[in-house]
């Protein structure tokens, strides 16, 4: 009787089955991974994983839908990203000091961020004076914001102005325009932090008006830039805060889409036509650490957009369809401890958010962990940026890491997540009632214990704070950045000054127009904060007279 | 009888990140502790108030943006308000030179990005025996 065969013999080990083998007995105790939005991380990925996944369409090409290798034919090839920085400090002639600087250094578009007491709905004589300047620039006026823009071309750069409902900053931007002989058809960027959904569940210092109200205005406001300011982009979605308070990169992604699908409902229900403003909806992201987990959510969030609004408003129009979107480095992945440490967090984050495909950035300076950025941070961070694109030549391929077994699979596996997250949002009745109901945001901060228990078991790696550390003193530390209390104290003065001596009946008309307008649902609010905004009217007296009418943000207390 | 720390977690100000002081009046709570939260933004006299009311042990200040600054102007309100035995713990961003500034004004101690939810606990259960022997002192001698 024959000896029985080897079955090795038979069918000789595949080359995979023999890397199966090799891993099992080489690796020994091998570990877990997940990434943050908790998918299960393989030590290796092979077509097989490609084909078990793919389920959606073929991967396509730069430029065609559903974009999945990016909006545009050309990408980082052709005019790589918007380098916007953020930045905002002190006086408007401190700001403009810096701007121009920034211009100089090779800054293609502008940002304005304004004083936290502006993003409260405040000017600057109505708050503790130690708070002013602190984290950005005060900006009440159209005058202001005239000397915040001195010597730059409004009609030829883009602003992208942080300026959550009722958008004051760009009604400052319009007075401005209009002085300067500028048409408003001209003016391009982006009203930043519009997303009022996105304030109301994180990051509540941009959160002035009470839901309905927030709601009414931004349709308003979308509207009247439709018509009149074409090129401007009235919404960009916020995940960013989301991110920054604990929502795992699928997390934010869906909830961001279902913000933009909430927004996008309600200008159907307003009248106005998909195909007018899809194409100015834009969206603005964290990008975090987790390297290929951040590639992954704006593949797949990209190309998850393109479908849903295909399928939900019949649009194919690619303008409509693209996915734009900027990118901030995430702040909460930088230390305190050994921050110089910070410049290669940074520049790691913002690889992942080009190869992901985006169409701004902002890099943080690395010393934001302890106070405002100073001078030499912000230039780090910008030459970070030069670095990446000019030296490394990280712009030279289109989506470089397209068909990778690793990179689709996860981008596959982020959509699937990305879609149930959503269905749960959808099932709740939609973005605005899921925050309504709080939903979302216990969601949100589940996420956020979840990470930080795992930062404090040390399953996290955090370099420097629980691993890798070093004695460190206030010395090894840069010095921060501080807001000049002279100059804080003279804009006060003068603003002081300046309000004595406005037209108060011209004010006093301009804020009642405005109030019958917020009590009409069929005249438009922002057009009245536009016209209030050049009749010299303030800041604070804008958001006061929509607080009274439409309500105060409170926002509720979910631990 | 074990002491139960009584905490008030808050945020005064402007600034409305409130990842910080969520995740930290959850631990708290987690670990046993009495924790009132409110949503940020609260006018120092609603806390002197909030405080004097709930005769909390600790007062924690959440700050991200700056509003640390404040800070000493609540200290002055606790003072105004004969408020004694209660500690104030600041967490969240405060460049070294405004620590200085906050412990001079009376802050009992800062914690700074990185600080471990565990240390913040442990710190909290340390102190919350000699305020509680610091408030009954101040009844007591208030009924004399």
């Amino acid at each position: 009787m024959n000896k029985p065969l080897d079955p090795a013999t038979l069918a000789p080990e595949s080359g995979f089955e023999q890397w199966q083998r090799q891993y099992a007995e080489q690796i020994g105790d091998d570990r877990a991974c997940e990434n943050r939005s908790g998918i299960a991380i393989k030590p290796l990925y092979t077509q097989d994983d490609r084909d078990a996944s793919r389920r959606n369409t073929e991967l396509g090409f730069p430029g065609q839908p559903p974009y999945t290798r990016g909006i545009y034919a050309t990408m980082h090839r052709g005019r790589t990203w918007t380098q916007r920085q953020l930045i905002g400090l002190g006086t408007p002639s401190d700001y403009n000091a810096r701007l121009l600087a920034l211009i100089e250094q090779g800054t293609t578009a502008i940002s304005l961020i304004p004083c936290n007491s502006v993003f409260r709905g405040y000017d600057m004589d109505e708050v503790d004076a130690e708070l002013l300047g602190t984290c950005g620039v005060v900006v009440n006026s159209a005058d202001h914001m005239a000397a915040c823009l001195e010597g730059v071309d409004i009609g030829r750069t883009s602003c992208a102005m942080n300026d959550p409902s009722p958008f004051t900053l760009l009604a400052f931007l319009l007075a401005v325009a209009k002085r300067r002989g500028v048409p408003f058809a001209s003016i391009t960027g982006t009203s930043n932090q519009s997303d009022y959904l996105s304030h109301y569940v994180a990051n509540h210092m941009f959160f002035r008006l009470a839901l309905p109200g927030a709601r009414r205005i931004l349709t308003d406001h979308i509207a009247f830039c439709l018509r009149h300011v074409p090129r401007w982009n009235p919404l960009s979605v916020v995940g960013q805060h989301m991110q920054q308070a604990g929502a795992t990169p699928a997390q934010a992604m869906a909830f961001t889409l279902a913000t933009a699908l909430q927004n996008a409902d309600d200008c159907v229900a307003r009248g106005l036509d998909p195909k007018t403003f899809l194409p100015r909806f834009t969206f603005f992201f964290d990008v975090s650490i987790s390297f290929f987990e951040e590639i992954a959510k704006f593949r797949a969030g990209r190309r998850l957009w393109a479908t849903l609004v295909r399928e939900r408003y019949g649009v194919g129009d690619p303008r409509s369809l693209r996915f734009k979107f900027h990118a901030q480095t995430s702040g909460v992945d930088l230390t305190r401890q050994q921050p110089q440490n910070n410049i290669a967090r940074v520049a790691v984050q913002a690889i992942a958010g080009i190869f992901g495909g985006l169409q701004s950035l902002h890099t943080d300076a690395y010393d934001e962990v302890l106070s405002c950025p100073t001078e030499s941070g912000a230039r780090i961070a910008v030459a970070t940026q030069n670095i990446l694109r000019e030296e490394a030549h990280l712009t030279d391929v289109i989506d470089p890491l397209g068909g990778s077994y690793y990179v689709e699979t996860l981008t596959d596996e982020m959509e699937e997540e990305i879609r149930r997250l959503l269905a749960i949002v959808q099932d709740a009745g939609g973005m605005y009632a899921a925050v309504e109901s709080g939903l979302v945001q216990r969601m949100i901060g589940e996420s956020a214990r979840r990470f930080q228990a795992k930062v404090e078991s040390g399953e996290q790696t955090i370099v420097g704070v629980n691993a890798y550390r070093l004695g460190e003193s206030a010395s090894d530390r840069p010095p921060v950045q501080t807001v000049d209390d002279g100059a804080i104290a003279a804009h006060l003065a003068a603003f002081a000054q300046w309000k004595a001596a406005r037209s108060q009946a011209q004010v006093s008309a301009s804020l009642d127009a405005l109030a019958r307008a917020a009590n009409d649902a069929h005249a438009n609010v922002f057009e009245q904060v536009v016209a209030a905004a050049g009749a010299g009217c303030t800041h604070g007296e804008i958001c006061g007279t929509l607080r009274r009418e439409l309500g105060f943000g409170h926002v509720q207390a979910i631990v | 009888m074990k002491i139960v720390p009584k905490v008030l977690v808050t945020k005064i100000g402007l600034d409305g990140h409130d990842r910080g002081s969520r995740v930290v009046a959850a631990h708290l709570r987690d670990a046993g502790m009495e924790v009132i939260y409110t949503p940020p933004w609260q006018a120092i006299d609603a806390v002197v108030k909030l405080a004097i009311e709930e005769d909390v042990d600790v007062i924690g200040i959440s700050s991200l943006a700056t509003d640390h600054r404040i800070v000493p102007k609540l200290m002055r309100a606790l003072r105004d308000a004969d408020v004694t035995g209660v500690a104030v713990i600041v967490g969240g961003i405060v460049p070294d030179a405004d620590e200085a500034m906050l412990l001079d004004a009376g802050v009992a101690r800062v914690f700074h990005p990185g600080a471990s939810l565990d240390d913040i606990a442990d710190y909290i259960r340390s102190i919350v025996p000699a305020m509680r022997e610091a408030r009954s002192v101040t009844w007591e001698t208030w009924h004399e």
